[in-house]
């Protein structure tokens, strides 16, 4: 498994649970946990452009 | 209602309070059984509030969680020597039955040895971490804190 595909599935998981408990309606749900997986995946492609240029 | 009225102890205001009228036939039984039974299995408590697809979500991703974070090697905390292994251990007990059943088992990494146990290890904190969410979800649904 790659660290993208990890990453990938670590957030599908937890975007999943935060959606559902943090909301009431479904499409509330729906909404939520796909903001919350474009935050994680978003974030970790962000720090790791980030980390990369640290590294040069 | 008068407004001086609002917020006293009028007959009106306690049975508001109490949660009486529409949930009062949701509030029988033992009130932290969802609680227990989400923590154990993952996806109980909703389903036994017969929430059946949030309780199928809950369940699928919280297993597959913990099962890929096995598969990855990952490290299931035995004992806690330091305040980071007690962390560790205080989040793979919130797999409920799942931590259990890998210690009989065997299952998971004694050591971190490949890169992707750290990760496993995480995945497996994190999945027990979401469960304490969801089963404390399922007792905000028994008790009508959340719809």
């Amino acid at each position: 498994m790659t660290h993208f595909a990890a990453v990938a599935l670590f957030a599908l998981f937890a975007s999943t649970v935060f959606g559902i408990t943090q909301r009431e309606t479904p499409r509330q749900m729906l909404r939520y946990g796909i903001y919350c997986f474009l935050l994680f995946v978003g974030a970790a492609i962000a720090l790791s452009w980030l980390m990369y240029f640290i590294a040069r | 209602m008068r407004y001086s009225q609002k917020c006293m102890a009028t007959e009106e205001n306690k049975n508001a309070a109490s949660g009486s009228g529409a949930q009062t036939g949701s509030q029988e039984g033992f009130v932290y059984l969802p609680l227990i039974a989400g923590w154990l299995v993952p996806g109980a408590g909703h389903f036994l509030l017969r929430k059946w697809g949030r309780g199928a979500l809950l369940a699928v991703s919280i297993v597959s969680m913990f099962a890929l974070g096995l598969a990855m090697q990952g490290k299931v905390y035995a004992n806690a020597h330091d305040i980071l292994d007690i962390l560790g251990l205080a989040g793979d007990l919130g797999n409920g039955l799942l931590y259990f059943v890998s210690r009989l088992m065997g299952w998971g990494a004694v050591q971190v040895q490949v890169t992707t146990a750290d990760y496993g290890t995480r995945f497996i904190v994190v999945a027990g971490l979401l469960n304490v969410i969801a089963a404390v979800d399922a007792h905000n649904l028994r008790t009508g804190r959340k719809s």
